[in-house]
């Protein structure tokens, strides 16, 4: 895997809804190795373009590259952590169990998780810090918890790429600490990380590139060079309210709706 | 009901009849708990009503075709008006703006409303053949024979197999079908694969609990077998088992006294397990709520 072919690359990719683009024509490069943001309003695609990127929404035009080839050729690369609320946190399994299904790409067909893939779940949760809840039952766990339980699935998957929904959504402060040391050593061993994320403030501090997303790509490169307050203004729809650095999103969301901003 | 215990087994393992009844409700109770129990956990209850309903003008279909009451065609005709029944959902869904509760409540009625001209059209033929096709309504278990039980049998057996064989994938579609898509697992095959499975659990319990209550042997017993335990293997085996002991006793009853229909009476006897269950099963259940709660209040 040479270092100049981008980890991810995205082209002239479109999705829409009901004729209604929720994505377009976007163009995106990845670089092997960074821990990537993808940061802009509700609604601006964030969560659809992981998804188009992991074919699982039907894109109308464009094609999203893993090095070089086309997904469905490349999934044993790729790790994915979808929002810890789209799953029933209900279901009758235990935190091992739903670890160890990060495995089950690489087992293939009629073969079930034994000793290994037990072993290899452990050391996930391992790194995690939940090692000692392996045998509870998923709907003890606490939001944080099961955001941990989430990352420890993605990790037994041993990918190069991590793509990784809102992992902070709703998660307590040791949790997001945790979280980030750990997408930082990930992307000290080599990998590369894309998250999408809704705090703007905590963007220069946790990573390295940025994407700003408003249904087009506004700007995306590192921190440094695109994370201006020029480039939010135009994701945000020039609606962002800096106060002493800080900005408002819940403003600025209402205001990209045309709604009065009565919060 | 009429019968004490004692005669009742042995009229169990004496009457031939009688085992046959047993034996073909046993059957489809551990084939619907089974499969039931993942239509529950997809949130799909609705589905195996609507399908349950939608089996009937196959059933009469499938007669007025065939000119003979063969269970296999009739069970074949079941699945497939069944099947087309959830196809049409799944159409409407995508097409229109209708939502899937009201889908499942247009296909049901439309569906069964045929099925019942049908039915009412069928039976006012001077032919005698057609007799006894109503107890697809509400189910007749003291009329199976022999053949009933072996179709069921041979529908019932290769449904589990699958269920065997696909667990795992089955499993991770049932829990975060999106994190299976990306693993690259075949989700929409697979779903057409449980659905297609949940059809077959359905046919089979049609002639004996028939479409009006037939859903109800899918989803009751899996929501009591939740209540017993954590673990999804545990789960669908002890649903199995409530089907099974629930076809087996309302067969019994329905079949010992008095021409009683049997579908009411094993629903009777799946739901007394499911209060049961509501109430008293550890963690879960409201009596273990309650006896915490005074707990913590006298602490």
């Amino acid at each position: 895997m040479n270092t100049i072919q981008p980890a991810v690359q995205v082209t002239d990719l479109t999705v829409a809804y009901r004729e209604k683009p929720v994505l377009w024509d976007i163009d995106l490069n990845v670089p092997a190795g960074v821990l990537m943001g993808v940061v802009g309003p509700n609604g601006a695609g964030k969560t659809t373009l992981i998804r188009a990127i992991l074919g699982l929404v039907r894109v109308s035009a464009g094609q999203a590259l893993i090095y070089g080839r086309p997904y469905a050729e490349q999934r044993r690369l790729v790790a994915y952590v979808p929002q810890r609320n789209s799953v029933d946190w209900d279901f009758p399994t235990s935190v091992l169990d739903v670890v160890m299904m990060g495995r089950y790409g690489a087992l293939g067909w009629f073969r079930r998780p034994g000793r290994r893939e037990r072993e290899q779940a452990l050391m996930a949760l391992e790194r995690v810090g939940m090692h000692e809840f392996a045998r509870r039952q998923i709907s003890q766990l606490s939001g944080g918890q099961q955001q941990r339980v989430f990352l420890a699935r993605a990790l037994v998957q041993d990918a190069h790429v991590y793509f990784m929904d809102e992992p902070f959504q709703g998660v307590d402060a040791t949790t997001e600490r945790a979280i980030v040391g750990l997408l930082q050593e990930l992307r000290s061993a080599g990998k590369t990380v894309v998250v999408v994320h809704h705090d703007l403030q905590t963007v220069p501090e946790y990573f390295d590139y940025v994407t700003l997303l408003n249904v087009r790509v506004v700007a995306s490169g590192p921190v440094a060079e695109v994370f201006t307050e020029s480039a939010l203004r135009a994701t945000y729809g020039g609606q962002i309210a800096f106060l002493n650095g800080r900005e408002i999103p819940g403003r600025l969301q209402d205001a990209q709706m045309g709604m009065a901003a009565s919060t | 009901m009429l019968m004490d215990l004692s005669d009742v087994l042995q009229a169990l393992f004496g009457d031939y009849t009688l085992r046959t009844v047993a034996l073909g409700s046993a059957l489809l109770g551990i084939v619907s708990g089974a499969l039931g129990a993942f239509a529950v956990l997809r949130r799909q209850s609705m589905l195996g009503d609507a399908m349950s309903h939608a089996a009937l003008p196959g059933v009469v279909l499938a007669f007025i075709v065939t000119g003979s009451k063969d269970p296999l065609a009739l069970m074949i005709g079941a699945a497939l008006a069944g099947l087309l029944g959830a196809l049409l959902v799944t159409a409407v869904v995508r097409t229109t703006r209708i939502k899937s509760d009201s889908a499942l409540g247009l296909a049901l009625a439309v569906f069964f409303g045929l099925g019942l001209v049908l039915l009412t059209y069928v039976q006012k033929l001077p032919d005698a053949a057609q007799a006894g096709l109503d107890r697809y309504l509400f189910g007749q278990a003291a009329t199976l024979l022999e053949r009933d039980v072996v179709a069921m049998a041979a529908l019932g057996m290769p449904a589990l197999l699958l269920l065997a064989l696909f667990w795992k994938e089955l499993k991770l579609l049932t829990f975060d079908p999106g994190f299976a898509t990306s693993l690259g697992v075949p989700v929409h095959l697979l779903d057409v694969l449980l659905t297609s499975l949940l059809v077959v659990a359905i046919v089979i319990g049609l002639q004996t609990v028939g479409v009006v209550l037939m859903s109800a042997l899918i989803v009751a017993p899996a929501v009591a077998a939740r209540q017993w335990t954590d673990r999804l293997g545990v789960m669908v085996l002890l649903s199995g088992a409530f089907g099974a002991l629930a076809g087996v006793a309302g067969a019994l009853i329905s079949s010992t006294a008095a021409r009683l229909p049997t579908g009411p009476i094993i629903v009777i006897c799946i739901s007394a397990i499911v209060i049961v269950s509501l109430l008293l099963a550890p963690r879960r259940g409201l009596v273990w709520g309650w006896l915490n709660a005074g707990g913590v209040a006298a602490a």
